[in-house]
């Protein structure tokens, strides 16, 4: 019996972005689903009742919601093919760790570069800097986060390099003058396809948050 | 297995489900408490990105997060399991633990620091994360099914931990009424002997949530 892959997802998400990700390094076959984040379907609210969110993946009709608990579940179920998080314990511990640093750090600080002006702004840059170079530190000389192959906080953190350009604009920076290394990883990471396909175009983001940015009334 | 040793503080819920873990496991290890209002030089060490307990040294090697650290224990002791052998059922218990620690615990927080026309709506907020953890123990002895689990360690601060909540915050949560099933699971959870002896006194719990309410709450009538 062939497997029911179905992504509940929203293109400029960057949670979205690291299932599509996984999925691709998996070969797997799904049909993704477009949600319009400003009128959620019946479907996604049935779904996720409890956050509302997307990324949701149904598999065989079985909703997983969260983006790293989805890419774990992907790793786990096709664990046959292109592995996405190390075999060793501590490796493993170590990759959920800095997952989790990523997630606690990079969103919140990037959004409010985008969304506020002034001294919020400002406060959101200065953390949204700092918690890169601790990532650059981490990073090292490896190629990826994980050593030699792409992994899971490859996975975690790429998308993001989807919306630097609309950030460094806004923001009146650049990650590469601070992050020379970084940028060269996430250059490397776009060589991949599994990746580059599941970016959204830089230029189209950055349009994207110039309108909502008038929304907020911050232009 | 190696040499275990945890830095923890005994009032953070975040150290005891550790401890918890490696009880349940018969892994022995050395307890080293923190002073987190001075934090010692091994710590920073261990710990220099978050500089906060729990930290798992094992032979060594340091692991941070304390739902980071559950996985690792599961996966290096594989005797009792915490987390089910189903990935899907994994992703149900990951899932939960991560809404505990997101919503359950800053809204009952949230909910003990909150006065006046605030209390109100953030009590009822709280509880209606609760209801979610709720309708999930409905019909189950334990989270993790007939035996003890990830799940059970990972929303186990909520007896103790609640209550001294409500106390502080003079407010009631976890209504027997409303949540009649969280009451049973609450009962079998606190009785087991692994979880008691981890637990921190209560008078402990009670001054260290009443010292850091004042604070919070003085520190947000300054900014006013």
């Amino acid at each position: 019996m062939a497997d029911e892959v179905v992504l509940l997802d929203f293109w400029a998400s960057i949670f979205g972005m690291r299932v599509r990700i996984a999925l691709a390094e998996k070969g797997i076959k799904y049909e993704n689903k477009e949600e319009d984040l400003w009128n959620k379907s019946p479907f996604l609210l049935q779904m996720n009742p409890i956050h509302k969110k997307i990324p949701v993946l149904i598999h065989n009709g079985k909703p997983i919601c969260e983006s790293l608990i989805i890419v774990q579940y992907i790793d786990e179920v096709w664990h046959d093919r292109a592995p996405l998080l190390p075999s060793d314990p501590y490796q493993r511990a170590q990759a959920r760790f800095w997952a989790d640093f990523i997630d606690k750090k990079i969103y919140d600080s990037g959004r409010k570069v985008w969304t506020t002006k002034g001294e919020e702004q400002e406060a959101g840059k200065k953390e949204f800097l700092d918690s890169l170079k601790t990532l650059e530190a981490e990073l090292g000389d490896k190629p990826y986060f994980g050593g030699d192959s792409f992994g899971f906080v490859d996975i975690a953190l790429v998308g993001f390099y989807s919306r630097f350009h609309a950030y460094e604009t806004f923001g009146n920076f650049s990650v590469e003058a601070e992050c020379p290394k970084l940028i060269a990883w996430a250059k490397r990471c776009m060589e991949k396809e599994s990746v580059s396909k599941s970016l959204p175009d830089r230029k189209t983001v950055y349009e994207f948050f110039a309108q909502r940015r008038k929304k907020f009334g911050v232009e | 297995m190696g040499e275990v040793k945890v830095i923890g503080s005994t009032r953070s819920l975040f150290c005891t489900r550790i401890e918890w873990a490696l009880k349940l496991k018969g892994v022995e290890y050395e307890y080293i408490e923190e002073d987190i209002r001075n934090k010692s030089p091994t710590l920073l060490k261990h710990n220099p990105i978050h500089k906060k307990v729990p930290v798992l040294l094992h032979d060594g090697e340091s692991i941070a997060e304390s739902l980071v650290i559950l996985e690792y224990i599961d996966e290096v002791w594989t005797q009792n399991p915490l987390l089910p052998q189903d990935p899907y059922q994994r992703t149900i218990s990951r899932f939960w633990a991560k809404f505990s620690d997101e919503k359950v615990l800053l809204g009952s927080f949230d909910a003990c620091k909150a006065q006046g026309e605030e209390k109100q709506k953030a009590i009822d907020t709280a509880q209606e994360s609760l209801a979610f953890i709720e309708k999930e123990i409905e019909g189950k002895k334990y989270f993790g099914g007939e035996s003890i689990g990830y799940l059970d360690l990972a929303i186990g601060w909520i007896p103790l931990w609640i209550a001294v909540m409500e106390e502080v915050g003079e407010m009631k949560l976890l209504e027997a009424e409303k949540f009649p099933f969280l009451h049973k699971w609450s009962q079998i959870f606190m009785d087991l002997p692994p979880v008691k002896e981890c637990l921190p006194a209560r008078e402990a719990l009670l001054e260290y949530f009443h010292a850091s309410i004042n604070y919070l709450r003085s520190l947000e009538a300054n900014k006013q």
